[in-house]
């Protein structure tokens, strides 16, 4: 079973993803669609499972699925790779202006040790780690600084901080 | 200058922290090329075609003598003794070996430096003009904003991978030596009718490919909004810039396609929008960091003329590397780093360190980089300019030659950079050795020469009165000349003239080009402005006049 670094926690993950087959639980209770699929259904998507989420590719763009918020339990970010950098943006976008306080998980080939820190600062609460990393030292690597100049997601316990903005705190 | 407190120290100590882990799994094989490529890129980084290439930051080119010492004692432990300047006033040292980068870096920190994001797309090391808090048309010091768009800019949760590297300029004077107009950002210091401190916002210029001279997007942003500013630009460069092609992923290919107007509509409505979750830069912040750009404690000098009664060697050191200060009594004087027969930016270890005791006995222990590749002592009083000019000289540091056709810029090229397709130091020679008469530079006046190895531009070959890009051809190195650029007063994009020359003609080709000049300028004319009243057609017919070789 799929597991993933939640709010520092190493937890088997209860989602599915869409195409995948269905785990041990009984029907979906908490399923991943693609947005590109969620839009095309429209309103179809609304209970087929107990708790919905959206996975975004790069390219989507986050003021789309704003309106479909209330309905999502989760929203998983894609980082096909570590120097794509648009999930950070999305991350952001999706926590302070539109107000998401579901599950915001980062999954794909770019979700690395080394780019955990800069995820949570972002709002990423949860990890699905790329194949083959090591879930203790992505873990370490959330604490490898404790200071920061931005503003960012309290995911992480930063000690001191340059500038504050002026709608968090 | 900026000294930094526990957080700052904190975030560099940390950061090689992490390098020494991302290093050691590296080596362990943990972490494959791939992998491990855009990590170290992000501190500095690169694998040359001899050797590891570590690029150094030094923020807005302001060191001080301790750390000017310190970049001596790194390039005598772990290169060869010496250091190549850069146009973007860091310091690169081309041999040190992998498995040392992390303890050089942890080095800089007793320092209070750093290599972070000196490469990789990122938001690079920011940029100021050299004269910055001296120069006497100054509206304000541009440094304490660049520092506090360093920090905002410093491992920028959203921001550090951008599609392409990110380039922000700061200049202070209506005169722009920062090349501003040229960069992903120029920032330009403006007050307001009410004496508030501001910035034109310029975005989308750049060099490499495609050389683009920046857009307005705003005649005035208020300084308290500048962070917030900044993010929103990033945002709207971070999710709609292009990363499906290399060549088309700098913002200027972005504010190009949407068009600058709607570029600044789609800034404008994310500052808006996003706001309440930017970084506010609050007065007490300012005030904090621009304390810390405090003039020093000047002396109260005559204004006396330094000249009188010494000799012609002297004078002309005076007047071509030394320029007015604010301050009565007190000069800024180059250190030239454009000795004939040198490479030029390279400075040998035992001329830092020269140089950092010289500046702590006549210039308040402070040294800056130039974004031509020469160092400024910026606060000299002028009764110590005799004695200051005899070590100078002695040190090999004295070439009176700044602002003159043998100031050349030019990136390392082909002997040190992988990307280079030609070499850039041997044409640098050759153009020295032709011009070695001292009498007919000054006579040539103020021309400037840039020269890059290949398209990336890092020698601001676009700007260059005369610019000079080597193109591969078959395997041979050939030079590219252009005509009629320009990165001071208003920036200009030169003209490639014709066909590429062999590297055997590049001095010749200039040779009867400034020839041209001399035959055709009026009294007292600079070459950039006998170009602009003639064209380019009288300068390119006698540029090939002698060489059929070219092809």
């Amino acid at each position: 079973m799929r597991h993933i670094l939640r709010r520092r926690e190493w937890v088997a993950d209860e989602w599915r993803y869409l195409g995948e087959e269905p785990a041990d639980a009984p029907g979906d209770a908490a399923l991943i669609v693609p947005f590109a699929q969620w839009r095309a259904a429209d309103q179809g998507w609304r209970g087929r499972a107990a708790r919905l989420g959206v996975q975004l590719a790069p390219p989507d763009r986050v003021e789309e699925l704003a309106p479909e918020l209330p309905h999502l339990s989760l929203v998983a970010v894609e980082f096909p790779n570590p120097g794509d950098g648009r999930g950070y943006s999305q991350g952001r976008l999706l926590r302070e202006r539109f107000g998401f306080t579901g599950e915001l998980r980062a999954v794909g080939a770019g979700v690395r040790q080394d780019q955990v820190f800069l995820l949570a600062r972002c709002g990423f609460d949860a990890l699905e780690l790329a194949a083959g990393e090591d879930r203790e030292a992505a873990l370490a690597a959330l604490s490898r600084y404790d200071v920061a100049y931005q503003p960012g997601a309290p995911q992480v316990a930063i000690r001191r901080q340059r500038f504050f903005a002026p709608g968090v705190r | 200058m900026y000294r930094y407190d526990e957080l700052d120290q904190a975030l560099v100590d940390q950061r090689v922290a992490e390098f020494r882990d991302q290093t050691r799994r590296h080596l362990a094989g943990e972490l494959s090329e791939e992998q491990f490529r855009p990590l170290r890129l992000r501190n500095g980084l690169y694998i040359q075609r001899h050797a590891p290439m570590l690029r150094i930051a030094i923020p807005y080119g302001l060191l001080s003598s301790t750390q000017l010492r310190k970049l001596a004692g790194l390039a005598r432990r772990y290169d060869r003794g010496y250091g190549h300047f850069t146009t973007r006033q860091n310091l690169q040292l081309n041999w040190p070996q992998l498995a040392d980068v992390p303890q050089i870096l942890a080095e800089l920190a007793t320092v209070q430096m750093h290599a972070m994001q000196t490469s990789g797309n990122c938001v690079r090391n920011v940029t100021a003009d050299h004269l910055a808090g001296i120069a006497p048309d100054e509206v304000d010091d541009p440094r304490p904003y660049c520092e506090i768009i360093r920090q905002w800019a410093t491992l920028h949760p959203e921001f550090t991978y951008l599609p392409r590297k990110f380039k922000i300029a700061v200049t202070g004077s209506p005169e722009d030596r920062a090349a501003s107009e040229v960069h992903d950002i120029g920032l330009h210091l403006q007050r307001d009718a009410h004496g508030q401190i501001g910035f034109t916002v310029l975005v989308g210029g750049g060099l490499g490919r495609a050389p683009v001279i920046g857009a307005c997007i705003r005649e005035f942003l208020p300084l308290p909004h500048l962070l917030s500013y900044l993010e929103a630009i990033l945002r709207v460069y971070n999710r709609h810039g292009r990363r499906d092609n290399l060549n088309k992923a700098r913002i200027k290919v972005l504010v190009k396609s949407l068009g600058a107007e709607r570029f600044r509509e789609q800034v404008e409505a994310e500052w808006r929008a996003g706001r309440e979750h930017a970084a506010l830069l609050p007065p007490e912040e300012i005030a904090r960091v621009r304390a810390c750009f405090a003039p020093p404690p000047y002396a109260t000098l005559p204004d006396s003329d330094a000249t009188a009664g010494r000799e012609p060697a002297f004078q002309a050191w005076y007047c071509y590397n030394t320029r007015a200060h604010r301050v009565p009594g007190y000069r800024a004087v180059f250190v030239s780093l454009k000795a004939h027969g040198a490479v030029p930016g390279d400075m040998s270890a035992v001329q830092m360190e020269a140089v950092a005791a010289l500046a702590e006995r006549v210039s308040f222990g402070l040294v800056r980089t130039t974004h031509t590749q020469n160092l400024l002592l910026a606060d000299v009083p002028q009764h110590e300019l005799y004695t200051l000019w005899r070590e100078l000289a002695q040190l090999k540091l004295a070439m009176p030659n700044i602002g003159t056709l043998t100031d050349m810029i030019a990136c390392p090229g082909l002997d040190f950079c992988s990307l280079a397709n030609a070499s850039t130091i041997g044409v640098a020679r050759d153009i020295q050795q032709r011009f070695d008469d001292l009498d007919y530079l000054y006579d040539l006046g103020e021309i400037e020469i840039k020269m890059s190895g290949c398209m990336n531009a890092c020698g601001h070959h676009h700007v260059g009165h005369i610019g000079v890009l080597g193109v591969d051809k078959h395997g041979e190195e050939w030079y590219q000349i252009s005509l009629g650029g320009s990165a001071t007063g208003f920036t200009a994009l030169g003209e490639v003239i014709g066909p590429s020359v062999p590297r055997a003609e590049v001095a010749g080709t200039i040779e009867r080009i400034v020839e041209t000049y001399r035959a055709t300028r009026l009294d007292g004319e600079r070459f950039i402005d006998t170009l602009r009243r003639l064209g380019l057609a009288p300068f390119r017919e006698r540029a090939y006049a002698a060489h059929p070789a070219a092809a």
